[in-house]
């Protein structure tokens, strides 16, 4: 890890060394993109995505603005983090509200991605807006998962819709929003378990459920610490259900999280929230340039490129 | 079901991809050209092997090629493999035992890594295998996390230690190791919360979790495993070694498998830290747990090459 988090240093030296030789070439320009390519791929990011990003980057980068630069390092990291901001897409973190209540926010992902905890966050949240959120534990599966999710809504006082082990997920789903409805609840925000994107029939199952209940919003749950499998993941989610947005967990810790990168290029969908703790308050609010940073690896990208 | 098979059906989609591209790429190559081995890299990459252990691995390759004189690319799939196998350890890493009862397993990771899950499948194993397994719910923090455990224990047959939620943790292990003395009972599996590697006052809470096994029951704790969620990239590094310093990683739980994610970077610790992988979770169920296999996971990775037999 150390020795990427200087990527910035690193590529400053690079250039500090060619440009000795009194004018760069494109042969110069590699270098420094070999270089990135290593820190992307170190961060996670998958390796198609890094592929595209670099040829991306190095056109720009063998261009006027590098070569003529008195400052060919910094400029080189601005190029890059201006592409890998760009490409994260703007901050969106709204939730898209139905014109007639309930909203229905429906939680996917594997397993232990956080979605019970994010469930929880999303109540939170939209508690301290005013609104009265009904969490509804369609895990079916998960040992002590209902437990979980009630313990959690306990905490919040949040009422908490659950119909045991015993009824199918589509049912339960299909009751909650009957529930919401006549108790006047806005939005529901459906747990469900975890599963594999491999796996068809629990795919299917959620399939049936946005069948029944017709969501505004499908998020998928991402753990921030995901390595290259992320693309396999997302576009498995997002071909079945067509998701609508994106939250990326446990950014608490000293994660990359370049699978950020790899989600959003294979579905499109923003990044809307993100995790930073286990706790309930623990939702922020997606920042690309932030995540662009980490990626690199750059705490100070943002104070080198004001010099650049 | 033998292991292999079981291994094997669990990383068939990934083997698939994998094969397939290797496959391809010995194919459709005739000559063991640069483009050939930056092709192999890319296939590396793609199961998360990382940057710098998949650049070494190609070395190494192309050192064995040049030195063995091979100028086939088809034989480059076994000596693929023979390299991943070696990098792994050529014998299969057993549990530690303790010479006399209770032997004590610490297990530790991130968040939602599988520890409670592993924990109860191997609880099961070893109330099969005759032993009598005291579960130590040292989770006291995560919502239910305590109800899940008691699930686990009931499917497995094993007795549970718990207190109530927020408990010191450390307390919850005194207790467990206390009754496994006077119970007589063979192994003690310890749940604790999940932690980022990061949060520096949690992970002094693991290391109070150590103090007293030590304290309480020399040799304490015989088996400290590091649950590693196969989907983990590049972080699961960064986990081994802030996990290690902390309590002293003794093996890793690689878990989830049963997904297309490949736990390639299981291939990275070894190199750099020399942290064997013990047991592999392939799924939900009380019999998704085995024992780790380095030989037969290089092969079920990268078999269907070099002309080998699939079974
Ligand atoms: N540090 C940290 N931990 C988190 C975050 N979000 C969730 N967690 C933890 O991750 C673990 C798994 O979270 P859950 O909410 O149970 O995950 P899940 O996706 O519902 O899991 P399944 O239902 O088993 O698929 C728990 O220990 C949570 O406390 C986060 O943003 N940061
Ligand atoms: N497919 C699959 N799922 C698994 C495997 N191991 C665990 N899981 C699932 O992963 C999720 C998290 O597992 P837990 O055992 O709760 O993880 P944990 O590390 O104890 O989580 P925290 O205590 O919250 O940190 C659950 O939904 C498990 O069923 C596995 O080998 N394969
Ligand atoms: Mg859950
Ligand atoms: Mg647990």
């Amino acid at each position: 890890m150390a020795v990427f988090a200087s990527l910035a240093d690193k590529l400053q030296e690079t250039f500090k060394k060619l440009r000795a030789k009194g004018k760069l070439t494109e042969a110069d320009v590699n270098t420094a993109v070999r270089e990135i390519r290593l820190a992307l791929l170190e961060a996670d990011v998958n390796f198609k995505v890094v592929k595209d990003f670099i040829n991306r980057v190095k056109e720009r980068a063998v261009g006027q603005e590098v070569m003529r630069s008195l400052t060919p390092g910094q400029q080189v990291v601005k190029i890059v983090h201006e592409e890998l901001t760009a490409l994260m897409g703007g901050s969106e973190s709204k939730i898209n509200w139905a014109s007639q209540p309930p909203t229905v926010i429906m939680l996917v992902g594997l397993q232990g991605a956080g979605k019970t905890t994010t469930a929880a966050k999303l109540a939170r949240l939209v508690q301290n807006q005013g609104r009265r959120p009904l969490l509804v534990a369609a895990d079916v599966y998960r040992p002590a998962a209902i437990k979980q999710l009630q313990v959690l809504g306990e905490q919040l006082k949040v009422p908490v819709f659950s119909m045991g082990e015993g009824n199918s997920p589509v049912d339960i789903a299909r009751a909650a929003v009957e529930h919401a409805r006549k108790f006047g609840s806005n939005p529901v925000i459906l747990d469900t378990a975890g599963r594999l994107h491999i796996n068809e029939a629990m795919m299917a199952e959620l399939a049936a459920i946005k069948e029944a209940v017709n969501p505004q919003e499908i998020l998928l749950v991402v753990d921030a610490m995901t390595g290259q499998d992320a693309v396999q993941v997302a576009s498995a989610f997002h071909q079945q259900l067509g998701l609508t947005g994106v939250i990326l967990t446990k950014l608490d810790g000293d994660t990359r999280g370049g699978a950020a990168l790899s989600v959003r290029a294979v579905t499109g969908c923003p990044i809307k929230f993100t995790g930073v703790g286990e706790k309930t308050e623990a939702l922020e609010t997606f920042h690309p340039d932030r995540l662009a940073s980490r990626i690199l690896g750059m705490g100070d990208v943002l104070s080198l490129i004001e010099k650049a | 079901m033998s292991l292999f098979s079981k291994l094997k059906e669990g990383l068939n989609k990934t083997r698939q991809n994998l094969t397939q591209r290797l496959g391809a790429l010995l194919a459709g190559s005739s000559r063991l050209d640069d483009d050939f081995f930056d092709e192999l890299e890319e296939i590396l990459l793609t199961a998360d092997v990382g940057a710098r252990t998949s650049m070494e691995l190609v070395e190494r390759l192309r050192r064995e090629i040049k030195d063995r004189k091979i100028t086939d690319p088809a034989a480059v799939g076994s000596l693929l493999e023979e390299e991943v196998a070696r990098m792994l350890g050529e014998e299969a890493p057993r549990l530690s035992w303790a010479p006399s009862p209770p032997t004590v397993i610490l297990v530790v990771g991130v968040n939602g890594a599988g520890k409670t899950t592993t924990i109860g499948k191997l609880a099961y194993q070893l109330g099969r295998e005759g032993k009598k397994v005291i579960l130590a719910a040292a989770d006291t923090f995560r919502a239910a996390a305590g109800e899940q455990l008691a699930i686990w224990a009931g499917r497995a047959g094993a007795s549970l230690i718990r207190h109530q939620a927020g408990a010191d943790p450390a307390a919850v292990v005194y207790d467990a190791i206390q009754s496994a003395r006077n119970r007589r009972a063979d192994v003690v599996l310890v749940d604790t919360a999940g932690r980022l590697q990061t949060k520096t006052n949690l992970m002094e809470e693991l290391k109070k979790i150590r103090r007293v096994m030590e304290r309480e029951l020399p040799g304490a704790p015989h088996e400290v495993l590091l649950v590693l969620d196969a989907t983990t990239g590049q972080n699961a590094l960064s986990q081994a070694r802030l996990f290690s310093e902390a309590v002293g990683v003794t093996g890793i739980v690689l878990t989830k498998l049963d997904g297309t994610a490949k736990g390639g970077v299981v291939l990275a610790i070894a190199a750099e830290m020399g942290i064997p992988v013990k047991l592999v979770g392939l799924g939900e169920g009380l019999d998704d747990l085995k024992e780790f296999q380095p030989r037969e996971f290089a092969a079920a990775l990268f078999s269907g090459l070099a002309g080998e037999k699939e079974e």
